[in-house]
């Protein structure tokens, strides 16, 4: 088995065996084969990429070419135990609707995206002057698909202004785990389990 | 690829094909096989039909737990011969790019069974067969006929062969077969494959079948259909054959194709020859099909298809049809198909998800129109091989 970017192997650990799963922007489906393979679930994805689409489904996996600012509207209510938007928000058009789709659709809801508070974001824009390139976010200002850039206190935020449960956080900073202490200013990343 | 550099490897059956595990010697299996089957077809417009007779191909054996199963549903115009040279035009199989040893459906994995669909000309009950209450051809006698009678007939044939469960294939009309399979037979489809096709006939895809339909009746030569032995509507049939074709290819294919280069000339003619090259190309695709294909038949497959809406089979929605059915389901469309746009995809898979059915789709970019999915596409053999791979 492939080795799972950090955030998704957090999701993926968290995942109940045999449950039901959409994974929105589900790439090539590295994290659906996972759950499939690992824990027995039962997998659907939805993917922007055609190239992307078809190697989910040439590896055996149900994926949909489709977008998930239009597209989530056609998944009915609770139809799955968990809905998984990972590295995906931030490149929506409209975050809100899609995070409340989610939560419409999944029993449960994991989100992850890049903190764009923390240091090194921060030193680039106060010190360069410049829009942050970074690990996580490495494409330049003109081409880049993360158009609702978010920092971790801003969704905290925004989970309280729309009554969402927070079930769980976990927050990374290179490959690694580290505590929610200051984690809007250390944390590269973070994964929220979050409910209706 | 053209068409001719791949016919030696898929037109001869290797001993692979039809042979293994006794399957050889029995007659119901292998090449341009042909049964009468006693019937009676319930069909959905009232009627019966008895017998039903189905011409057909099978490659492959059937493995021991029946398990490895394929059928494949061909186009309105297509026929049989998938995979082996077309006993009438000599041409390769239809489908070589996706059917043959080494490809997705593959002879030496799979049992691949095609058969002529009912209400066509090529062996399978249709007009042009003879009613056996009269002795003569049934021409417009023949009962209109429904996709899903289509499926039934196909049902009945894979019940002759021993064949329980399956994976239902198909592109255009064979995928409108192939989404009426699991809803017609919830508990026999293990999985289908719809590429390049829709889950009813629009307003659109009726009017230029009633363009077509209307060039066979109005030529003079088919005389209410009862021109068996004598001079077929072969005018007619060109023309609709024509406005159909130009259905099947983009704006930017034929550009590509044919611009608006002249036809061996060098200049226009002010005459109405075929000065330009398209119009060469679509006389000469009219006139060969007349060579192979019954203008009633014509007829009957067209209004099957504009018949098709199966979501008003039930009960207007969608969805409905397939609550029953436990298949895996894999899309397909193509970009630049306005015949049957990724819209009409879109919307079968937006049923699918209602219904919880394990669903895949993917539209691909070509700009060969409807008729991509018979050409050289490596992405949807990717898709299409994953997909069958994967088994539940």
């Amino acid at each position: 088995m492939e080795t799972l970017r950090p955030d998704l192997a957090i999701i993926a650990a968290n995942v109940a065996p045999r449950s039901r799963v959409l994974d929105v922007g589900c790439g090539d489906g590295a994290l659906m084969a996972a759950l499939r393979d690992s824990r027995g679930v039962d997998a659907r994805g939805l993917e922007l990429d055609a190239g992307n689409v078809a190697s989910a489904i040439a590896r055996g996996l149900s994926a949909v070419q489709g977008d998930a600012d239009v597209d989530l509207a056609d998944y009915p209510d609770h139809s799955f135990d968990y809905a998984i938007l990972s590295q995906t928000l931030q490149t929506t058009r409209a975050p809100d609707v899609v995070l409340e789709h989610l939560l419409r659709i999944g029993r449960h809801a994991f989100v992850s995206f890049p903190n764009f508070a923390h240091w090194s974001v921060r030193w680039s824009l106060l010190w360069g002057g410049r829009m942050p390139v970074t690990r996580l976010l490495p494409v330049e200002w003109y081409a880049t698909p993360n158009i609702h850039h978010v920092t971790i206190d801003d969704f905290r935020a925004f989970l309280k202004t729309r009554d969402i449960t927070l079930e769980q956080a976990w927050f990374l900073s290179g490959d690694t785990r580290r505590s929610s202490a200051a984690a809007n200013f250390l944390a590269e990343h973070a994964v929220f389990l979050l409910r209706r | 690829m053209s068409p001719r550099s791949n016919r030696t490897e898929v037109c001869i059956p290797s001993p692979t094909w039809a042979s293994a595990s006794g399957m050889s010697d029995d007659p119901r299996f292998g090449l341009s096989r042909h049964v009468t089957l006693p019937g009676p077809l319930r069909l959905d417009g009232g009627g019966l039909l008895s017998p039903v007779d189905i011409a057909y191909e099978t490659y492959g054996a059937l493995n021991a737990e029946g398990s490895n199963a394929i059928l494949i549903c061909h186009a309105l115009t297509g026929d049989q011969f998938v995979a082996s040279e077309h006993p009438r035009t000599g041409k390769p199989g239809w489908w070589t790019r996706m059917v043959g040893v080494g490809k997705p459906i593959d002879p030496a994995r799979h049992f691949i069974v095609c058969a002529n669909v009912l209400g066509s000309c090529m062996g399978s009950s249709g007009p042009a067969t003879v009613n056996p209450a009269t002795g003569r051809p049934w021409a417009m006698s023949f009962p209109v006929i429904t996709i899903r009678d289509m499926v039934r007939a196909q049902a009945m044939l894979l019940d002759r062969l021993g064949v329980g469960r399956l994976t239902v294939v198909g592109g255009s009309m064979g995928g409108m077969q192939a989404l009426s399979w699991p809803a017609t037979f919830p508990d026999r489809v293990k999985a289908a494959v719809v590429i390049a096709s829709t889950a009813r006939h629009t307003a659109q895809n009726i009017a230029f079948h009633e363009v077509g339909r209307q060039a066979i009746m109005g030529d003079p030569h088919w005389q209410t259909g009862d021109y068996y032995g004598g001079d077929a509507p072969s005018a007619g049939l060109a023309v609709a054959r024509m406005a159909a074709h130009i259905t099947y290819l983009s704006e930017a294919g034929l550009t590509e194709k044919f611009g608006r280069r002249l036809q061996a000339r060098d200049a226009k003619s002010f005459g109405f020859d075929a000065d330009f090259q398209v119009e060469s190309y679509l006389r000469h695709q009219g006139l060969a099909f007349t060579d192979r294909f019954d203008a009633n038949s014509y007829l009957y497959i067209t209004r099957a298809m504009d018949y098709f809406d199966l979501a008003e089979e039930h009960n207007g929605h969608l969805a409905n049809a397939f609550r029953q059915t436990k298949a895996r389901f894999c899309l397909v469309s193509f970009d630049t198909d306005w015949l049957y746009p990724t819209a009409e995809s879109r919307a079968i898979v937006h049923a699918l998800n209602a219904a919880g059915a394990p669903v895949s789709f993917v539209e691909f970019k070509s700009p060969h129109g409807h008729d991509s999915f018979l050409l050289d596409a490596p992405e949807m053999n990717r898709v299409v091989d994953g997909f069958l791979r994967a088994e539940q």
